[in-house]
């Protein structure tokens, strides 16, 4: 709902928000150079002692204003010319023109009014109105997307779009707030809605009738400091029933040209202030500095509107839509959904569609939506979560155990929960199972028990539908089929083998770089961007479950490279071994933003074995501004197995690479990876202390033993893996 | 160049009982070219005493900006029925306003004034722009204005 509202509202607005925006930001430079330029005032000058200076530099001065920004502007005619000047308050001479700037007031007009008057002064009200339920709905997107509003600057993860979407969005979202509020009270004014009209006192019937009182006798001119004054008018010339008008921030009154006395005053009502406030804080008149910060923020709105583009362009081709999704009160059953890459998504709509097509009104909705109390309807829930990383919350399903333990109650409608994970993972279906755990511990009544499924399997999902079906009294087939992303043939370029010998033949695989189209470059889709440590999924012929390799390139070698050990029995890496350059075969990239190096300049330990080393080299090769970079490689055989060998030799001297440490395995003095990590200790430990980061690849028992090992190296300092990996500084890839 | 027709509908001050005779007056106001957003003008006659009879004509809309027309301001306390039926656009700079409406023969030649206030967005105030008396002969005859106004000019 907050979604659909933020994104409908957000497609419409857009040109007119980034209009309002860019001249905001353009005009928020003005009051900051005015503040800076005109000459100030010094604290206790008084209004009476600047009139007389001004008065005495222009005897035909008739009135005198100062700006928020503390400008002092004389108005005086000079042989029947008017003319005007910015005032040195310490000498009372001119300094500059006193004329409003050009392309201050263009720019002005463009802002609010596009130029239209009336109506473009509606059409531009209507656009801060959408940026405020822009900023309301956003902020509220951002929270739930990271798992609460005490969460807020949560680290992100996901597609570059979306971050910096929402990274700007935390940052700027204050500003934006303030701009927009401010300016729909300030078209109120404009419109006469607010009560905000200025008080005059009502002109006193008699005056002295005589003339010639100076400046600095009198006492309310001698009482007012400069600094707060708004505007003083003199009387007209030779007219004896004129008088003197000041006004202050406090107030309007009059002064007898004849004795100075103060003959009326009437004082700021409380909506005028408040109107002034508000206007400051809306132009940053009087408050520069707030000014510059409110202009900063508005720059953000394009990039914002854009990014917010890509994404639901993003969004419309990447997660499957649900098609009648029903209301989230009205929905009998709710299927909440966990998932990182998009993959649980698929499963949930094929679920949905059946439920839809046996009658039922679903709510599908990301875990990291679930408030019972907009679910007034549910008879049952359905939870589908996969597990990020070591059992912890993917993406869509942030705050949600949060949630539950916050709930008062458990909720009466039954719960199923079915997780999606990889068998060969230690942490399978780790998430899930903490759900399940979690909802059992408070107390929520199962509709079925926790089940999971391996590895996308269609038939254990259409396994768990019929249990399904049957414990709510309907026949459910589910017949999933997986939404694959569009592949591209890769011809293969050149291949190097290696491990003859031992009999698990390995290669290095470089295809072409395939042909991307403009659109795909614009969004940074598929191959048109991927980073050493992404994935390529290899669909080979004969079966629709894609195989995926870590790349060992970037889009910037114009190559795609894997590193590939042929499996007993396996189809796809059996189909990639035979490949001799000129064939071909279908692969899509997937990103794996988790494993990446990062671009500060701490230190990499690079920890790899057997084919681990691609994403590894990959890492290396990038590595132009040489940052400080060990690489720990375990091999069998020294003879057969040194992937890379040349390469690392040339990295080395070109500075890519500071530091190699092999261990061989089935060599005359057996080493793994995890002892070349112990041998080299000291200096791991050291590197870790200026704050490097972690990189492991390979098989699940090299990355348990190199844990293991650290775990060892590290216990001395009182540190460990978990501590590291915590802070996104010890990083695996493990299959 | 701008028209406007209005049958002034003469407010109470200039209604005065027994004076069924009135003509049609033009009222032409040309603008300089003084580098401002439109200004906002109030067009307004005083009496012999210099006291406020009423007004003619009001260019500009928000009447929050009416303080800026600072001596009809203080003559009307900014009452909004003073103008009610006689407001309109404010004028653009180098613009042109002419407004026609019927003014009562009594105020020929008996000491009225007609007084034009005006101010710009960010300029400064202009009040008193024109002070023109009425007078049968003064009509077609150009007055000058002070800061944004060129020339006005009454015509029977």
């Amino acid at each position: 709902m907050i979604r659909a509202l933020h994104r409908w509202l957000g497609l419409p607005a857009l040109i007119l928000v980034t209009l309002l925006a860019v001249s905001g930001a353009a005009l928020s430079v003005f009051p900051a150079a005015e503040r800076i330029s005109a000459p100030q005032a010094e604290q206790a000058m008084s209004v009476a002692d600047l009139a007389a200076r001004i008065k005495s530099a222009f005897p035909g001065v008739e009135q005198i204003r100062r700006s928020p920004s503390g400008r002092i502007t004389a108005f005086w005619f000079e042989g029947g010319t008017p003319a005007s000047a910015v005032i040195d308050p310490a000498t009372g001479a001119a300094t500059a023109s006193g004329d409003p700037n050009p392309v201050q007031r263009w720019l002005a007009n463009l802002h609010r009014s596009l130029f239209l008057d009336d109506a473009g002064r509606i059409a531009m009200a209507t656009g801060a109105a959408a940026m405020l339920v822009l900023a309301v709905s956003g902020s509220m997107l951002v929270a739930r997307r990271a798992g609460g509003w005490r969460r807020w600057f949560a680290p992100l993860r996901g597609p570059l779009a979306g971050r910096i979407h929402v990274e700007l969005a935390r940052a700027a979202v204050l500003g934006l707030l303030l701009s927009s509020a401010t300016a729909l009270w300030m078209t109120a004014s404009t419109f006469g809605f607010l009560p905000d009209k200025a008080a005059v006192p009502s002109l006193p019937s008699a005056v002295s009738g005589t003339m010639g009182a100076t400046l600095t006798s009198m006492p309310l001119l001698a009482a007012t400091p400069v600094s707060s004054l708004r505007e003083l008018n003199f009387p007209y010339a030779g007219d004896a029933t004129d008088v003197f008008t000041l006004k202050t921030e406090s107030g309007t009154g009059y002064l007898d040209q004849g004795t100075g006395a103060t003959l009326a005053w009437s004082g700021t009502s409380g909506w005028t202030r408040v109107s002034e406030t508000i206007y400051m804080l809306h132009t940053g008149q009087g408050a520069a500095l707030l000014g510059l910060f409110l202009g900063l923020t508005a720059l953000t709105v394009p990039v914002m509107g854009a990014t917010g583009l890509l994404n639901w362009l993003a969004g419309l081709s990447g997660r499957p839509r649900i098609r009648d999704n029903a209301a989230p009160g009205g929905a009998e059953t709710i299927i909440l959904v966990g998932s990182e890459g998009g993959i649980t998504w698929g499963f949930a709509a094929t679920l949905h569609l059946a439920l839809t097509r046996a009658g039922q009104r679903v709510h599908t909705a990301p875990m990291s939506s679930f408030d019972p109390g907009r679910f007034s309807g549910a008879d049952r829930y359905v939870v589908l979560a996969a597990t990020y990383g070591n059992g912890d919350a993917p993406a869509s399903a942030k705050g949600f155990l949060d949630r539950v333990a916050g709930l008062s109650a458990a909720p009466a409608a039954r719960l199923a929960v079915l997780g999606f994970g990889d068998r060969s993972f230690p942490a399978f279906c780790a998430y899930a199972r903490a759900v399940a755990t979690a909802a059992e511990g408070r107390g929520w009544p199962l509709l079925l028990p926790f089940e999971t499924v391996d590895r996308q399997s269609p038939q254990e999902f259409a396994r768990w539908g019929r249990a399904l079906g049957e414990a709510l009294g309907i026949d459910l087939e589910l017949n999933h089929q997986p939404v694959l992303p569009e592949v591209k043939p890769l011809t293969l370029v050149s291949r190097r083998d290696y491990s003859h010998e031992v009999q698990a033949p390995t290669a290095i695989l470089r295809f072409a770089l395939p042909r991307r189209s403009i659109w795909q470059r614009l969004m940074g889709r598929g191959f048109a961007r991927f980073e050493p440590g992404d994935l390529l999924g290899v669909v080979p012929e004969g079966s629709p479950m894609p195989r995926f390799y870590s790349l060992a390139s970037g889009t910037q070698d114009r190559f795609v490279e894997i590193v590939v050990r042929k499996h007993v029995g396996g189809v796809c890496s059996g189909e990639l071994m035979a490949l001799e350059p000129g064939g071909t075969v279908a692969g899509f990239i997937r990103p794996n933003p988790a494993f990446r190096p990062g671009r500060d300049r701490t230190p990499l330990i690079l920890v790899g074995a057997g084919t681990g080393i691609g994403p590894l080299a990959g890492f290396i090769r990038a590595n132009a501004s040489r940052r400080p970079v060990h690489l720990f490689f375990g091999m069998r055989l020294a003879e057969s197995d040194f992937l890379y060998r040349e390469e690392l030799d040339a990295w080395t001297a070109e500075g890519r690479l500071s530091s190699l440490s092999t261990a061989v395995s089935r060599g005359r003095r057996p080493r793994y990876v995890q002892d070349a990590l112990v041998a080299e200790q000291i200096e791991v430990v050291r590197a870790i202390r200026k704050g490097a980061r972690v990189m492991v690849c390979g098989g699940r028992q090299m990355a348990a033993g190199v844990a293991e090992a650290m775990a060892r190296i590290l216990d001395p300092v009182g540190l460990s893996p978990a501590v590291l990996k915590a802070e996104g500084r010890y990083v695996e890839d493990v299959y | 160049m701008r028209t406007i027709l209005a049958a002034l509908a003469l407010t109470t001050a200039l209604t005065l009982p027994g004076i069924a005779m009135a003509r049609p007056v033009t009222l032409t106001t040309t603008l300089k070219n003084y580098g401002g957003n439109g200004a906002y003008l109030a067009i307004y006659v005083t009496d012999p005493t210099g006291a406020y009879a009423g007004s003619l004509w009001m260019a500009g809309t928000k009447s929050k900006y009416y303080e800026h027309l600072s001596d009809w301001y203080r003559a009307t306390g900014g009452n909004a029925a003073e103008i009610n039926g006689i407001t309109g656009a404010s004028v653009g700079a180098g613009r042109r306003l002419e407004i026609t409406l019927d003014l009562a023969d009594a105020l020929f030649d008996a000491g009225y004034t007609v007084h034009i206030d005006a101010a710009a967005e960010d300029m400064r105030d202009s009040p008193d722009e024109i002070t023109v008396p009425l007078t049968a002969k003064g009509a077609g005859q150009p007055v000058p204005g002070r800061r944004y106004i060129a020339d006005f000019s009454y015509g029977l």
